[in-house]
Order: C-alpha cells, then sequence, then structure tokens
C-alpha cells in the first residue's frame, strides 16, 4: 500500500515537445543559472580574476601573487565568512569576531610564554579562546536578550582592548615552541588556503546536508514555527556564534604565524566587514532564513581579487574605497535582481 | 492511581450554574485540571478543565480570543499554565517541552501552522524529525515518505522539492496537518485545521480525522469555528468562555442551532450589560 512511486509530473512543467530540446537545454542551463544562489558571485569572481588576469597579466598571474591572493587576502575572509554565513542565517551577526583574530594570539602567547603550557595546547586554548567569545556573545544576545548587533560592539571592545592590555599595545614575537607546528597552521604559504577550502567543504555540507543547517535556517526563517516545531532557537544561536568565535581565533592565529608577528592591530573590523560581504555577496540574506557558504567563498576570492589586483595595477590607496564601494553595491544590484527572478521563475 | 479518585472536583464546583455533564472518566488520555493562564494584563485561561478520552474527537469551540489556541499550546508542551494540572495517560506531568510532550505521544497543528517558507515541502514535513543517515539528512528517504504520506492524504501539492513559500493557503494548511498526522502520535491536537481549506480540501481533512480514528485508535482535540463540521466529525463538543469551559455535551445531544443560541445569547447579555452601564 505504501509503495507508491514517487511521482512529480508538472515539474518539467507543460511545454517540451522533441523538437524544442536545444532550445530547452538552453533555457534549462540558463534555469541553473538563475536558480542556483552562488552562480552570480561566481561568475563575478571569474569575470574579475580575468580581467586582472588578462589586463595586468605578468604580474597578477605570478605564483607569488596567486599565493599573496588566496592565501594571505582570500582564505582569512572565507573563513571568518563561514561563521558570519551562519549567524546571519539564523538571524544574527557577530561584528567582535575581529576582535577574537586579536586576541587568540595573545592568549596563545601567553599560556605558552608564562605559563609555560605545551605549545600545541596553547594553540588549542588560543582556539579556544573563540569558543569562550562565542559563548559570551550567545548568552548576552540569547539569554539576556540583547540584540547581537550592541552585544559583539561591546564585546569586540573589550577583546580588542585586551589585547591591547596584554601586548602593552607592541608586536610580540611567536613564541618559538609553536613555530613547529605554525607552517601547518598558517605560516606556509599554502596553509591557510587549505584550511580555508576544507572549512568551507565541511560546513558548506553542514548548512546544506545535516540537522544544524536546517534547523539554523528554519530559526531564521520562521522563530516562533521553528520554536513550535520543537527547535531549541537558543541553541542554535548559541553554537553558530561559537562557531564563529572558533574561525575568528583560528584566523587571527594563521595570519599571526604567516606574518612571523603577532600584532595588537591585526585583525579589527576590517576582517569581520569583509566577511560580512562575502557572505551577503556570495547570497546570504541579511534578514535571516537563505544563505550559501560557497558563495561566501567566492565572495571572498572576488573581494580580495579587487584589493590585489589594484595592488598589482599600482592605483593609489586614496581612490580605491571609491571603486570597491561600487563594485560592491553593483554585486548586490545583481544580486537582488536575480533573486527576483527566481522568485518570478518559482512560480512558472 | 489518581484515576481511583472517585468525582474529581472538576465536574462538581461549577459555579456559573451552567451545563456541565461530563465527570472526568477513567479512560481519559488527557487532563487538564484547574489550569490557567496570564499575558501580562490579560487573563486567557481561568480555570480550564478539560478532558479527553481514549479514541475520542472533541471539538472545542469559542469567540476569537476565547483562549483556545492559548489551551492548546499548553497541552502540547508550547506554553507552561500558571496554574493547574497536566495528566497525560493517568500520569500527572509538567511538559517542559514540545519534544517532552511528543515523547509523551501528543502533538500539535498550530493555527499558524509553524512552517518555514524557506524550506521544501518534505524538509518542513519531517522539521525536528528529520531522517538521519548520521551525520547527513536522508532526504532521499524523507522526500519519498513525504510524497507517499500526501498521496495517501490526496491532497494536491505539485512537488515536495517546492519551497513552502510558493503554495497556496490549502496546501499549505495540508502539509502542517500531513506532518503531524503522520508522525506517530496517539493524542493529536489540531488547531482550526480546516480555516483555509476549500470544501472539497475540507472534506479530505475529515474524512482523514474519522480514519485516523478508526485505524490507529488517535485521540484528537479539534478546534473549529464551523460548529457544522464540529458536530459532523467530533465526539463531543465543548465551550471555551471567560477562560473556563462552559459547556460539555455529546455532539449527538446538541445541534449547530443550540451552540449558535448559546453564543448569541451571550453576547445579547454582555450587550445588555453594557448598554445598562452606559445608562
Ligand atoms: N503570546 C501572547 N502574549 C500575549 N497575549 C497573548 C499571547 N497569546 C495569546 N494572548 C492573548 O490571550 C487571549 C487568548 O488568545 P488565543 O489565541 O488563545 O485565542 P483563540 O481562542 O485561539 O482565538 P482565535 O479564535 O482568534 O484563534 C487573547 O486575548 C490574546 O490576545
Ligand atoms: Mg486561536
Amino acid at each position: 500500500m505504501s509503495q507508491v512511486t514517487e511521482q512529480s509530473p508538472s515539474l518539467l512543467g507543460p511545454s517540451g515537445g522533441t523538437g524544442s530540446r536545444a532550445l530547452g537545454l538552453v533555457r534549462s542551463g540558463l534555469g541553473i543559472f538563475v536558480r542556483q544562489r552562488e552562480a552570480t558571485v561566481f561568475v563575478v569572481m571569474i569575470g574579475l580574476l580575468l580581467y586582472f588576469g588578462i589586463a595586468y597579466n605578468s604580474g597578477f598571474v605570478s605564483q607569488v601573487n596567486a599565493v599573496d591572493l588566496l592565501s594571505e587576502n582570500a582564505a582569512p575572509i572565507a573563513i571568518i565568512a563561514i561563521g558570519e554565513v551562519l549567524l546571519l542565517i539564523c538571524g544574527e551577526i557577530d561584528l567582535s569576531v575581529g576582535f577574537t583574530f586579536t586576541l587568540a594570539p595573545f592568549v596563545m602567547l601567553y599560556l605558552n610564554i608564562y605559563y609555560h603550557v605545551p605549545a600545541l595546547l596553547a594553540i588549542i586554548c588560543g582556539l579556544l579562546t573563540g569558543l569562550v567569545a562565542g559563548w559570551v556573545n550567545g548568552f548576552i544576545t540569547v539569554t539576556l536578550r540583547v540584540p547581537s548587533f550592541i552585544t559583539t560592539i561591546g564585546t569586540g571592545f573589550i577583546m580588542g582592548s585586551m589585547a591591547l592590555v596584554f601586548s602593552h599595545a607592541e608586536p610580540q614575537e611567536i613564541p618559538a615552541a609553536t613555530v613547529n607546528y605554525g607552517k601547518w597552521i598558517g605560516a606556509d604559504s599554502w596553509a591557510q588556503i587549505i584550511w580555508a577550502v576544507a572549512l568551507v567543504a565541511i560546513f558548506h555540507i553542514v548548512l546544506t546536508r545535516t540537522r544544524w543547517g536546517l534547523h539554523t535556517i528554519a530559526v531564521g526563517g520562521n522563530a516562533l514555527g521553528a520554536r513550535e516545531a520543537g527547535i531549541n532557537s537558543g541553541m542554535i544561536k548559541y553554537g553558530n556564534f561559537m562557531i564563529t568565535g572558533v574561525m575568528g581565533a583560528l584566523v587571527g592565529i594563521q595570519t599571526a604565524f604567516y606574518n612571523n608577528t603577532i600584532d595588537p592591530l591585526a585583525g579589527g573590523y576590517q576582517p569581520m566587514f569583509y566577511g560580512v560581504i562575502a557572505a551577503v555577496i556570495g547570497g546570504t540574506a541579511m534578514l535571516g532564513g537563505s544563505g550559501t557558504i560557497l558563495g561566501a567563498f567566492f565572495g571572498a576570492i572576488a573581494l580580495s581579487t579587487l584589493t590585489d589586483g589594484f595592488d598589482v595595477a599600482g592605483i593609489s590607496a586614496n581612490p580605491l574605497g571609491i571603486i570597491f564601494g561600487i563594485a560592491i553595491i553593483v554585486a548586490m544590484v545583481v544580486n537582488v535582481q536575480l533573486a527576483r527572478l527566481r522568485e518570478a521563475g518559482r512560480s512558472v | 492511581m489518581s484515576l481511583d479518585q472517585p468525582a474529581p472536583p472538576a465536574g462538581q464546583d461549577d459555579s456559573t450554574g451552567r451545563e456541565f455533564t461530563s465527570a472526568l472518566e477513567d479512560d481519559d488520555v488527557l487532563r487538564a485540571e484547574h489550569v490557567s493562564k496570564r499575558f501580562g494584563a490579560v487573563t486567557a485561561l481561568v480555570d480550564v478543565n478539560l478532558h479527553l478520552r481514549k479514541g475520542e474527537i472533541l471539538g472545542l469551540i469559542g469567540d476569537n480570543g476565547a483562549g483556545k489556541s492559548t489551551l492548546l499550546k499548553i497541552l502540547c508542551g508550547f506554553q507552561r499554565p500558571d496554574a493547574g494540572r497536566l495528566i497525560v495517560n493517568g500520569e500527572e506531568v509538567q511538559l517542559r517541552s514540545v519534544d517532552h510532550a511528543r515523547a509523551l505521544g501528543v502533538d500539535a497543528v498550530y493555527q499558524d501552522l509553524a512552517l518555514i517558507n524557506q524550506l521544501s515541502v518534505y524538509h518542513n514535513m519531517f522539521l525536528k524529525r528529520e531522517k538521519v543517515h548520521w551525520p547527513l539528512l536522508a532526504n532521499r528517504g524523507m522526500r519519498r515518505a513525504a510524497r507517499n504520506y500526501l498521496d495517501e492524504m490526496g491532497v494536491n501539492i505539485p512537488s515536495v522539492d517546492a519551497q513552502v513559500a510558493s503554495l497556496s493557503g490549502g496546501q499549505r494548511q495540508a502539509i502542517a496537518i500531513a506532518r503531524t498526522v503522520y508522525s506517530e502520535a496517539k493524542i493529536l491536537l489540531l488547531d482550526e485545521p480546516l480555516a483555509a481549506m476549500g470544501v472539497k480540501e475540507a472534506a479530505i481533512i475529515m474524512e482523514l480525522v474519522r480514519d485516523l480514528k478508526r485505524r490507529r485508535e488517535v485521540s484528537m482535540i479539534i478546534i473549529a469555528h464551523n460548529y457544522g463540521q464540529v458536530l459532523e466529525v467530533c465526539d463531543r463538543v465543548n465551550l471555551l468562555q471567560h477562560g473556563e469551559i462552559t459547556l460539555d455535551k455529546q455532539s449527538k445531544d446538541t445541534s449547530v442551532q443550540e451552540l449558535n443560541d448559546i453564543v448569541v445569547e451571550e453576547y445579547r447579555r454582555a450587550l445588555e450589560q453594557r448598554q445598562r452601564a452606559a445608562s
């Protein structure tokens, strides 16, 4: 009785004679493009890479620059964007993650140097700084019901200042004992990009193929409905704050190893903003309920191609903001309009 | 054990003096005793005594804002009562969460349906009850099961992959009902399940309700505003007024006319009172 076969007759729509096959293929190709949220930003990214690759051939396509572009610029944005995508989807944001970035390597440094914690453990404790920061953000936002926009501005100030106090506002040297691990974490030129790709792949699956991802979307899509369905929305938000915190801490430690110094002025608002922008031009809704980590990854590469490309092109830093701002707005306009097409396409 | 107590007080202290025929019975699967609930200045429920027998379909009626949905949300563990006792399958329980109630076999369709627009039909149907090949979702299994349930119900949903946002009001309601009905729960609480339904779809749902009762020994509370439908499908009717159950009758002992008269009479009395107060 229950062996009813799966049948969805109207999926292909009413049209579709065999004659119009080629046309159908073109249409379905376009359809996939319009339907896939990551498509826009993917095209933008390829376009930028091609433009700078062709226009500034010798400088841009060199191996040195590719590593710079991906490991130094794109990877940190992409890793931070993973957390921001998850938070934006469930209706929150973390503006403090760049300061977790600042603080985490100092925690590692101080535990190792002053408390003689073994190097690997010190690195792990550095990462746990992010977990704690995320928990505190979750506690203030979820349990004390302060909007995360305010919560994380507050915790951001606190962590930024803690880093300044710890370091007496001076850059510190990487503790010698940790250097061996450092090359796996971020010192090696390809380390960061490998971490970024692996984490993007993992969290793309978490978001699209696991209960955690489904519940994250549900909480952001319909907060009341999700709770009525029995989802513990507080736990989802705590969890995503903690994931974001760890991502920030990881990037902070990676950057310290990459630059071979722990700088109290590294991090801050800029990597956070880039992460959020990458998320949003990648196709994540600011108002929650939908988003894509793959899109954010492409967005991170697109953003860093812009900055890096202008660098190679030798454009001075002063007008850069103008071009950057226009690029972000244009990308968003295209996104919003394509989303409207998608909505319309769905009802056909 | 608590079942052995003779004649619980609920049936007796009927201070309103109106009909309140039911004594609480031994084969009750669900009982609420002296349940009250306030929201700030609003008192939604004053002193509710209600019981549901095994295999029974109970209709719960009352004006807008009478507190029907509030009562349902208390019975399904979504909200906690300020005072009062809940007894599920003969044992007193403090429902901690929706999950807790579900574990006891109680599940609800909410008036607002609790669907997630951004998710597909089949993900909505299995929300919080997902089939999983750990750590991944078993999407294929859920898709197939969702298709089967909807076909079995006989409702017309073109694709289980569609986003719920793109469906009509009646289709959305059908999905919300399907996910609760096929959840293995033995006590179903349905808040206005027919509100958005066309004539044919309403008939399908009512047939489904009867079928469930016949085959799975499911007990149900159905909140509805259409007295004709209530009397057609329910064994017994309760009227919720002023935060209390003021009428409890077998469907066969009452009529649409009588229920209408009671509610209209109530309205007329309130109007007169107000006029008297004004003059
Ligand atoms: N979460 C809440 N916060 C504040 N007040 C509430 C809340 N839920 C319900 N109320 C109030 O409690 C009263 C009862 O509401 P309830 O939704 O239970 O009515 P109802 O009988 O289901 O009405 P309807 O037939 O319109 O669905 C109303 O006055 C309502 O304003
Ligand atoms: Mg209601």
